[in-house]
């Protein structure tokens, strides 16, 4: 049995969920606590990926991302590769198609963080950053584990966008939606099987995870 | 301005509904309340001196340094102040221990009183390896004290941390802030609209009115003071410190003397020669031409008459002068102008002694 798809498919959704969470958290941070006006519209795009259908977001990301596009070219300057159809470019791309992901859950736990703990740790001492550091972020556990699994299984299960984006390059781009597409297109069911049924056990098992860790910390 | 130990302040600020205009100089020493109505400003002083108000064009200054004037504003983690809220605000992912270290880490001060000295004095030692869920009201509001007093503040400023509490829990906390009063040197600025618990803790005090500074001084010549019988409302009265005399133990009462006269108080107060503070209601005290025979008051002070005030509609606040000894009395006006009571009238005040009272510490 080839794993080199699995394989790839993990790696692609374990770069784009750290990669996530690092944005996710001042993106996160600045929705839970602005007052700002252009709050609605950042929340709006960020939520876009969850109503397009993925052959529309790979659609402009194949344009952004290609040699002629804004960021393609300036990657293209830069590196000397180009970013469609390459494993760099389909991590840029996940990480657009799973942002609303970690987003959503980080915004909701940093929204339960109370201002006057916030307030009370100034008082004790702490400036800003650290009374983030120190109170919101671990406050905040929760809704990380719920970003981290979130966005890794929604990385893992995404097809349209690689299609688009990445085509089907052996050890570059073909991950495990497209090798079970390709299987299956050529009549290969028995390795599709094998392939599918992994990816379903594995998301069952994480998601079981998830809900059991949330389940438990609740109860605490 | 000066470098004594003082705060010295001017606050002005406007909100939606609500102004603030104060100016105050309030001793760095022993326990100062501010006391006042809901929404006389009280909650809001406190937190522009914390720093966690934005008051552009205000001036604070302590012990000469300053802190916020009309171009800087200290922040609020660098102020070294302890804030004790209403509510606890423990954290709840840190346990009791780790809470108190959280301010104690950050802490600028130097003389860090002694852990287990505060904590002893709280009463939390059991409380140490707890998470906040599993703390009473009244043990997490203890824990939060000790948070704020073990980051060795310059101050600690107080907002009605007994608010949050019932009576039977107010009454747990309160001998710990007497015995923090008596044994600590932080100074504290409690803000209460509990006159009760004013006159129990402190020892200066600043009355607020609608974001005015309606009076400002030691306690007791703050109380007996005439021109603020509209602020004061029930909270009229005056304290009375004394020592303790005798124990009747008959009748189970306790003899309290002090420069002036002696009263006569339900209970054992405490022992022998133990000083002891009073808080005497102006609703408590009544006033009589002649010394009555046959009332069923037990304390008749013989007092000298030095000021009479109106408190509309139907009141009058009588000061009178037992000894060395102010007390304030509310009558009706009928019953003033019925007796034609005048300053420097000899009478005889009648003290219910079910007042409020506390044992007084500061010796």
């Amino acid at each position: 049995m080839n794993l080199g798809p699995l394989w790839l498919s993990v790696q692609l959704a374990t770069i784009t969920m750290l990669l996530l969470l690092v944005i996710s958290t001042p993106l996160g941070w600045w929705l839970a606590r602005t007052r700002s006006r252009v709050r609605p519209v950042v929340q709006a795009i960020v939520a876009l990926p969850i109503v397009l259908p993925p052959t529309v977001m790979g659609f402009y990301l194949l344009i952004l991302l290609g040699p002629a596009g804004a960021i393609g070219e300036w990657w293209l300057r830069l590196t000397g590769h180009s970013l469609t159809f390459s494993f760099s470019g389909l991590v840029i791309a996940s990480c657009v198609y799973s942002l609303p992901f970690a987003v959503q859950p980080i915004m909701s736990a940093f929204e339960a963080v109370e201002q006057r703990d916030l307030e009370a740790a100034w008082t004790l001492g702490a400036d800003r950053r650290d009374a983030f550091f120190s109170i919101a972020l671990p406050q905040s556990m929760r809704g990380y584990l719920n970003a981290a699994v979130l966005s890794f299984a929604h990385t893992l299960g995404e097809f349209g966008v690689v299609l688009m984006v990445g085509g089907n390059i052996p050890g570059e781009t073909r991950v495990i939606s497209i090798a079970i597409y390709d299987q299956v297109e050529s009549l290969q069911y028995a390795a599709a099987h094998q392939l599918a049924a992994i990816l379903l056990v594995f998301a069952f098992a994480v998601l079981l995870a998830m809900f059991a860790l949330n389940r438990h910390w609740r109860q605490q | 301005m000066s470098s004594i130990d003082e705060i010295a302040l001017r606050y002005r600020l406007q909100r939606a509904d609500f102004s603030l205009d104060v100016a105050l100089q309030l001793p760095l020493s022993g326990i100062t309340g501010i006391f006042g109505a809901s929404g006389s400003g009280k909650t809001t002083l406190l937190r522009c001196i914390a720093g966690l108000e934005a008051a552009p064009g205000s001036e604070l200054v302590v012990t000469g340094e300053c802190w916020q004037d009309a171009t800087f504003s200290k922040p609020p983690h660098e102020r070294q102040i302890g804030y004790v809220f209403q509510e606890p605000r423990l954290f709840k992912h840190l346990d009791v221990r780790t809470n108190i270290e959280y301010g104690m880490r950050r802490s600028l001060g130097r003389d860090t009183p002694a852990f287990e000295k505060v904590i002893a004095l709280l009463g939390i030692e059991a409380l140490l390896e707890r998470k906040p869920a599993k703390l009473s009201g009244g043990e997490a509001q203890r824990v939060a004290i000790a948070r704020a007093l073990l980051r060795a503040p310059r101050f600690v400023l107080m907002d009605e941390p007994l608010a949050s509490l019932d009576a039977a829990r107010k009454n747990e906390i309160l001998p710990y802030l007497e015995r923090l009063h008596a044994e600590s040197s932080i100074p504290i600025i409690y803000v209460s609209h509990n006159i009760d618990e004013i006159c129990c803790l402190c020892d200066h005090l600043v009355v607020l009115d609608q974001g005015r500074v309606a009076a400002s001084g030691e306690l007791q010549s703050v109380l007996v003071r005439m021109d603020l019988p509209q602020v004061m409302g029930d909270a009229a009265g005056s304290i009375l410190d004394g020592r303790i005399a005798n124990f009747d133990a008959k009748y189970s009462l306790s003899l309290l003397t002090f420069a002036g006269g002696e009263l006569w108080l339900p209970g054992r107060l405490g022992n022998i020669g133990d000083r002891y503070r009073l808080r005497i209601r102006a609703n408590d005290v009544s006033l009589s031409r002649t010394r009555p025979q046959d009332t069923t008051v037990l304390n008749l002070l013989d007092v000298v008459i030095e000021a009479v005030q109106d408190a509309p509609p139907a009141a009058q606040l009588i000061r009178v002068l037992a000894g060395q000894q102010r007390l304030v009395a509310r009558i009706t006006r009928r019953s003033r102008e019925n007796l034609n009571l005048q300053p420097g009238d000899r009478v005889v005040a009648q003290v219910k002694a079910v007042a409020v009272s506390r044992p007084n510490f500061g010796e």
